[in-house]
């Protein structure tokens, strides 16, 4: 038997000691592989990082000049005694699960995924292995979500009926990743899409990549407003009541996350309205997929910890909780957890 | 039951009293009348009582969903609320019905007398086929705690609206003693009812708080001021050989007060008299706390009736011998009000309450220092010809309470709030020093912004030393301004004093929790 596990929890994150590299880690390290280019997996300050061919040019537009080392999906890459590959999680454009196989063990650090394919982002794989570190922010029985042609008909419809008013339709999303996901579900023949200034650079790196996005226009100074008048605007959230979102009048606001289940959340939120719509897995996809990786050992990270740990116990996993920087606090992550 | 799930979404998700009533004015116009009659009867609090307990809905909800019961009460406080949780848990619909509003409310009524593997089966089958809203409005329904950010002054505007009436009429209709199990749409909104009307209240005038300086009132002499008592604000009603107590929350609680049986005896029939509803002993008001244990008993042993008599200190007339003279100017409704109670014996438990007299603002603005000196918590100031409107309106009425009282204080304990706020860290527990101990004296929910409630709760996640259950023991590092509206002993405390109307006024960013005040600054508050 080998004597050192395939991968420890270290206070800089993930660590596999026969290759010495981290995965996600929140500390600057030597050699760093990312999951995926949101903020809190993809940290700046490491000297070398390595992700997927897709999501390395958005850390590029978001690290700057650093050293990254590109792997095709699938691909498997010798790392000292470590044999690595990366598989796509769903979660969102160039984002993938981490395979990691010693000695003929296999583990797999999910990042965060969605199981559900979306059109837009490459489809969740399901990668067998002997343990499995999930992510569980929305690991409670009351997240589930509906089909994504049902909240996409929801959205288009809100859209519709505001453009017949007469009003813009602000929508809410993440620049990176949610926000071209609801571009991909728009129906634009029901207006221009518009998009705010930190949305449409990351736009523009996406479309260089070739991901189909439809044609948007970006919100500058001198834009005409009144010719766009029923459109929808794109913008990150911390930009709805600020002098920029201003210029399209009484707009109708709307925001778009899986918190927006939980109608405390979505009246919190002021914006008119949530619609119920995520990039991670809801509490069946986080059964199935562990279910279905046959996995022995599963460790679960971000987001309700503790209860989902409980309840792998219950049903008979052999479960444990993966720490992270900001203590997994599984019930009072869900404020931080912005980036959904 | 869809179309008035459709109708609780559309008001859920604005904001706007524009829309919110042009979707009830819809709902009104298209709904069909007993729906309509209980759409009304629950939007002006008319909710049946429970029909099944909690603890064996979350025991059905757990086994329905196929999770077991902690995993259930673990979601519960994250999702902020029984009905929404249980309705967010359950596994989707597997058929559809098309029964309607009136239909389920039949069906939750009928379930109270029923025995409980009756009730279970009725229960698990509506959750197998109403969608997420209506199963969520069907658990608030089923538990009695249907509420809704709609303010009855927007349903009836909505409801004069579909129908054509004037707004204060309407409101007028609505009032009273009725529930859709003892009238129809048609009689309550269309048809006289004169056994109804006897009991029929008119709808409270309420007053804004007084911002600015009276000064900006204009002369003095055009106003009335009075005490402002804190009490129950009530309407007796004398009509038709008998009488009728209201409370402003539109609550028939003639029974009681049976101190008020008398004042047919005393006051002529087709009197309607508004006033202070006070527990009063020796002329003077007892303590709110007094009167608080008789508001919550519908009988009342003789020893409470003998300890904390009640009273009603009557400031307006509305009705007079029969008529309506809402119309009427202050001065006259006064004018009328004192003739009336001029030569009232105390058995009637009738006291006019007195007009503040006055002759500049500089004077009122002294004589309100005073206010508790009175047992008053602040003045009224009236317009003298001004009418008694319906509802709360700005202009003629202005509440001038004394400020606060006020101590600093260190937060030691917090707890998440509901709701809107689930998830917030918004109830907190407050100490005062005592001999180098902090004693605990009250907890606040309110004062404080929605930022800094995100703020509190982000420290509060980090500085948690103790958890006990949902409640968190903190660092003693976070002082308040908390401020109250008056201070009484209390042997059931700790600290022995209790609070009237606590609240954070403001965070004390500027001093450290040594600095917090202490049990014996508390207690020189006393009056």
């Amino acid at each position: 038997m080998r004597a050192d596990p395939v991968l420890t929890f270290t206070d800089r994150g993930i660590y596999c000691p026969a290759g010495d590299f981290y995965i996600d880690p929140w500390r600057p390290v030597d050699r760093a592989l990312i999951t995926h280019g949101h903020s809190d997996h993809s940290r700046w300050g490491h000297q070398h990082y390595m992700a997927t061919e897709a999501a390395a040019p958005v850390m590029h537009h978001r690290l700057g000049d650093v050293s990254i080392q590109t792997t095709p999906y699938g691909a498997k890459t010798q790392i000292g005694g470590a044999s690595v590959s990366f598989h796509p999680a769903g979660h969102i454009p160039g984002s993938a699960q981490i395979r990691i196989e010693v000695g003929g063990e296999v583990w797999v650090v999910s990042g965060d995924y969605k199981p559900e394919p979306d059109g837009l982002c490459e489809s969740f794989e399901l990668v067998p292995c002997h343990a499995f570190i999930s992510e569980c922010t929305f690991g409670l029985p009351a997240f589930k979500w509906a089909p994504q042609s049902v909240v996409s008909e929801e959205i288009n419809a809100w859209w519709a009926a505001n453009a017949a008013e007469g009003r813009f339709s602000l929508l809410g999303a993440y620049s990176l990743g949610k926000a071209q996901r609801l571009m991909s579900l728009l129906d634009p023949s029901i207006g221009p899409i518009l998009t705010h200034g930190a949305v449409e650079a990351t736009n523009e790196v996406l479309r260089a990549q070739g991901y189909p996005l439809p044609a948007t226009t970006r919100v500058t100074g001198d834009l005409d407003v009144k010719a766009h008048t029923g459109g929808i605007v794109i913008a990150p959230p911390s930009a709805f009541g600020t002098p920029w979102a201003k210029k399209f009048g009484r707009a109708a606001t709307g925001f778009a996350s899986g918190w927006m289940r939980l109608r405390g959340v979505r009246r919190r939120r002021a914006a008119d309205r949530g619609f119920v719509l995520s990039d991670h897995a809801d509490w069946t996809g986080l059964n199935d997929t562990i279910r279905a990786t046959g996995c022995e050992k599963v460790f679960v990270t971000h987001g309700y910890t503790e209860i989902f740990n409980q309840w792998l116990l219950s049903q008979g996993y052999d479960s444990a909780i993966v720490a992270t920087e900001y203590t997994g606090e599984g019930a009072d992550t869900d404020d931080v957890a912005e980036v959904d | 039951m869809q179309a008035f799930a459709d109708l609780f979404n559309a008001l859920d998700q604005t904001t706007s009293t524009n829309a919110k009533v042009a979707a009830l004015t819809d709902y009104f116009e298209t709904a069909a009348d007993p729906d309509k009659l209980w759409c009304i009867a629950l939007f002006s609090g008319r909710r049946p009582k429970r029909a099944v307990t909690t603890t064996r809905l979350r025991e059905w909800a757990a086994e329905r969903a196929g999770i077991p019961l902690w995993l259930f009460e673990e979601t519960y406080p994250i999702v902020g609320d029984l009905s929404e949780t249980i309705a967010l848990i359950l596994p989707d619909a597997t058929r559809q019905t098309n029964r309607t509003l009136s239909d389920w409310m039949g069906e939750i009524l009928s379930l109270t007398p029923a025995d409980e593997d009756t009730r279970k089966e009725a229960v698990l089958d509506a959750w197998d086929c109403l969608n997420t809203t209506e199963r969520f409005l069907f658990n608030k329904l089923l538990t009695g705690g249907f509420r809704v950010g709609v303010s009855q002054k927007l349903m009836t505007r909505a409801l004069s609206r579909a129908t054509n009436t004037e707004e204060s009429q309407m409101a007028h209709r609505l009032m009273g003693n009725w529930t859709p199990e003892t009238t129809t749409f048609h009689d309550l909104i269309h048809a006289q009812d004169t056994e109804a009307d006897k009991s029929r209240p008119y709808p409270f005038y309420l007053a804004y708080g007084l911002e600015d300086a009276p000064e900006a009132l204009g002369a003095p002499s055009d106003w009335q001021a009075e005490w402002k008592w804190d009490g129950i604000r009530g309407q007796l009603i004398l009509r038709g050989g008998t009488h009728f107590l209201w409370s402003r929350g539109e609550e028939l609680i003639t029974d009681r007060f049976p101190e008020f049986a008398r004042s047919v005896d005393f006051l002529p029939d087709g009197t309607v008299l508004d006033g202070e509803v006070l527990a009063w002993h020796e002329h003077k008001p007892l303590p709110f706390s007094e009167l608080q244990k008789r508001i919550g008993r519908k009988t009342v042993p003789k020893k409470l009736l003998k300890d904390a008599p009640v009273v009603l200190r009557a400031y307006d007339l509305l009705e007079h011998a029969g008529e309506d003279i809402r119309d009427k100017p202050l001065a006259e409704r006064r004018a009328r009000l004192e003739t009336l109670l001029a030569d009232i014996p105390p058995e009637a438990a009738v006291i006019p309450s007195p007009v503040v007299p006055f002759n500049n603002w500089q004077t009122l603005t002294d004589i309100r220092e005073t206010s508790r000196d009175a047992h008053a918590e602040g003045l009224m100031l009236k317009r003298l010809d001004s009418p008694y409107l319906a509802g709360r309106k700005k202009g003629d009425w202005w509440k001038w309470k004394v400020d606060p009282l006020t101590i600093d204080a260190v937060m030691i304990y917090a707890q998440s709030g509901h709701g809107r706020r689930a998830n917030l860290f918004t109830d907190f527990t407050f100490a005062v020093w005592n001999n180098g101990e902090l004693v605990p004296f009250t907890k606040a929910y309110s004062g404080l912004t929605d930022a800094e409630f995100r703020k509190i709760t982000a420290w509060v996640r980090k500085n948690t030393l103790q958890r006990f259950g949902p409640v968190r023991q903190v660092t003693p590092e976070h002082v308040f301004e908390i401020g109250f509206e008056g201070i009484m002993d209390s042997p059931r405390h700790k600290s022995g004093v209790a609070l009237r109307f606590p609240r954070m006024l403001r965070w004390r960013h500027d001093k450290p929790a040594s600095e917090a005040n202490t049990l014996d600054d508390l207690k020189a508050l006393m009056p």
